[in-house]
């Protein structure tokens, strides 16, 4: 019983923080058609900042809720600012290149990030552990479990919420939807794409961001930290299918607990059992699990 | 198959150019700058086999697998069976990189596209994620691999640059020969369509699973040579997604224009990479992040494509 509420929690948490990266890969994936390898780029950015701005605030002892606050802020910086730079600059001129192309040069983004970190960061650990020191912890059912970590599964179902009520009510969604499913008769309706792929690519970063600075309170950031998410993320959305909401939920979850799982039980298999399962489901059903179903265009 | 090949005027001038550089490595060059050309060779064999398969618009995300199963196949069989001679290292690299592609060719030879790449990555990882863990092959800290040694004399570094200088030369004259071949005309008709491909009375899958192979047993050799060549074996340096990141950042860098492309690709980016750590030891991977961005911007060709260039405004000032 202890085993499987420990199993349970840390799959939750784990699942809660993939869930919000991979949102965000998972919508740029959909609108774009773009598998952006520089996501893991835009998760540690937002980790830094947060960080750098939890152990100010928490070394000249502000009021905690500066700290989220300054998470959210962190995640809309980083987000903004190089979601901005990135599409404006460098994705824009590439639409209608072959996909590798991209995927290329989203690699390169990425490891420019990546060093940018270490230039402005140092190379130095950063652990901002305030704002999950502060709410302490508490027993569920037996198992120590922090509260702040808990919090991050309540943020998830938060995002969760906001993406499937705009994209499903809101006439932002519809039009969203309508670039998803054909490009060019959404510009001859008049929709402008240029800006939807924009927004859409910012807002896809913001995600990424904001996974990585709400995480960042749980760990230690250092560089390189970022490599892992990437491949990660990757892994719950082709399980959960490219492009699909659900599907990176039910990705995320599936990947969290069996990640937990193989913790707790044959840590050796850690990394292994997780790409074993993306591998099988590439192999039984390639499109993922809850893709989104094709539409035949004539 | 092989008819007429050392009359190819691309064979022809990729061995002149080797066994120059083979002849100043030897003689004239300073160490690690004929180590560089070893490493760059070496990785040009993994290089050459995406550039194979890119030809017919395949990209492998996760060449890592080949390239580190080849180099771990050598360091588990000086483990286990205390083979050390290059020859046997290399074989046995390549066998066994064959066999894991043959085997896995079944099921990639259906995809295409992005799945294709995905799916090689999920290969890779699944790897990668045993590798990392696994106690017994030192999980991250990989394996150290002794000298190697030909027929009991142990081989010097020198020797090591010229037998690796051979191998390429031999895996050109093979690429070369294939690529020229009915098979390898009719992976290029693969990417224009597949479906009249089938029409005309072949099978796309096999040629597609023969592909695949060939590109396994190259990048199984690369590890392998680049195994002995390192003296050490480790999974993030070898077999990690963003090792078959770069080696499709040296394919797009070469160019799909030429058999010996990838093999000036893969040396330039050794030096690139040599250059930029010793400039810049932070800022690196920044260098190398921004050549690739400048390569797909303002070359997409690749260096090989330059080459071209300057040879077509030659023949333009001679008329």
């Amino acid at each position: 019983m202890q085993f499987l509420t420990t199993v349970l929690l840390d799959g939750l948490v784990y699942a809660s923080y993939l869930f919000i990266v991979s949102l965000g890969l998972t919508i740029t994936f959909g609108v774009m058609k773009i598998l952006n390898v520089a996501h893991g780029s835009f998760y540690a950015w937002g980790a830094y900042l947060a960080s750098i701005a939890i152990i100010y605030l928490g070394e000249n002892e502000y009021n905690s809720m500066f700290y989220y606050f300054s998470i959210f802020m962190a995640a809309i910086v980083a987000g903004l600012f190089f979601g901005f730079i990135i599409e404006r600059f460098i994705l824009r001129k590439m639409y209608g290149e072959d996909i590798h192309l991209i995927v290329l040069a989203t690699f390169g983004i990425f490891w420019i990030l990546e060093d940018l970190i270490l230039i402005v960061f140092g190379a130095d650990p950063l652990m901002p552990y305030y704002p999950a020191m502060e709410l302490g912890g508490l027993e569920i059912a037996g198992v120590y479990q922090g509260v702040y970590s808990l919090t991050l599964s309540g943020l998830a179902v938060v995002v969760a919420f906001i993406c499937w009520y705009f994209l499903k009510k809101t006439k932002w969604g519809k039009l969203l939807q309508s670039v998803i499913f054909d490009r060019e008769v959404s510009v001859s309706m008049g929709i402008n794409v240029t800006n939807v792929y924009l927004i859409t690519f910012i807002i896809g970063g913001m995600l990424g961001a904001l996974g990585g600075a709400y995480v960042a309170p749980t760990i230690s950031i250092s560089p390189g930290f970022a490599i892992d998410v990437v491949v990660m993320s990757f892994a719950v959305v082709v399980i959960g299918g490219m492009g699909s909401v659900p599907g990176a939920l039910i990705g995320s979850l599936m990947v969290g607990m069996i990640r937990a799982f193989a913790v707790h039980q044959a840590p050796v298999l850690e990394l292994f059992i997780i790409y074993a399962v993306m591998a099988i489901v590439l192999i039984i059903k390639p499109q993922g699990l809850f893709a989104p179903p094709k539409p035949r265009k004539i | 198959m092989f008819k007429g090949i050392l009359k190819d005027q691309s064979v022809q001038t990729s061995i002149g150019v080797i066994f120059i550089l083979l002849i100043f490595g030897s003689f004239i060059l300073p160490e690690w700058m004929s180590n560089n050309f070893m490493y760059g060779m070496s990785r040009g064999l993994a290089v050459l086999g995406l550039m194979i398969l890119w030809r017919t618009n395949l990209v492998s995300f996760g060449h890592a697998l080949y390239y580190g199963f080849g180099a771990y196949a050598v360091a588990l069989c000086q483990k286990f069976f205390g083979v050390t001679d290059i020859l046997l290292r290399l074989l046995i690299a390549v066998a066994a990189a064959g066999l894991l592609g043959f085997a896995l060719g079944f099921i990639l030879r259906k995809y295409r596209e992005i799945f294709f790449a995905m799916l090689s990555l999920a290969f890779s990882m699944v790897l990668y994620g045993l590798l990392a863990k696994a106690e017994f092959l030192g999980s991250t800290d990989g394996m150290s691999i002794s000298p190697s040694t030909f027929f009991g004399t142990e081989l010097g570094r020198i020797a090591l640059f010229n037998f690796i200088g051979l191998v390429v030369i031999l895996a050109i004259i093979f690429a070369q020969a294939y690529l020229r071949s009915s098979l390898g005309h009719l992976t290029t008709a693969i990417q224009d369509n597949e479906i009249r491909v089938e029409y005309l009375g072949y099978s796309v899958e096999k040629a597609i699973h023969i592909k695949y192979v060939i590109s396994a047993c190259l990048a199984g050799g690369a590890g392998g040579l680049m195994a002995a060549s390192l003296g050490q074996v480790d999974p993030d340096s070898m077999v990690l997604w963003s090792v078959s990141g770069e080696l499709v950042f040296v394919t797009i860098m070469s160019g799909l224009g030429n058999i010996l492309a990838p093999f000036i690709g893969a040396v330039i980016f050794e030096f690139i990479r040599t250059y930029a750590f010793e400039w810049a030891p932070q800022a690196w991977q920044m260098i190398i992040g921004g050549t690739l961005l400048a390569i797909i911007f303002f070359s997409p060709g690749g260096l090989w494509s330059l080459f071209q260039k300057l040879n077509f405004l030659r023949k333009k000032n001679n008329e």
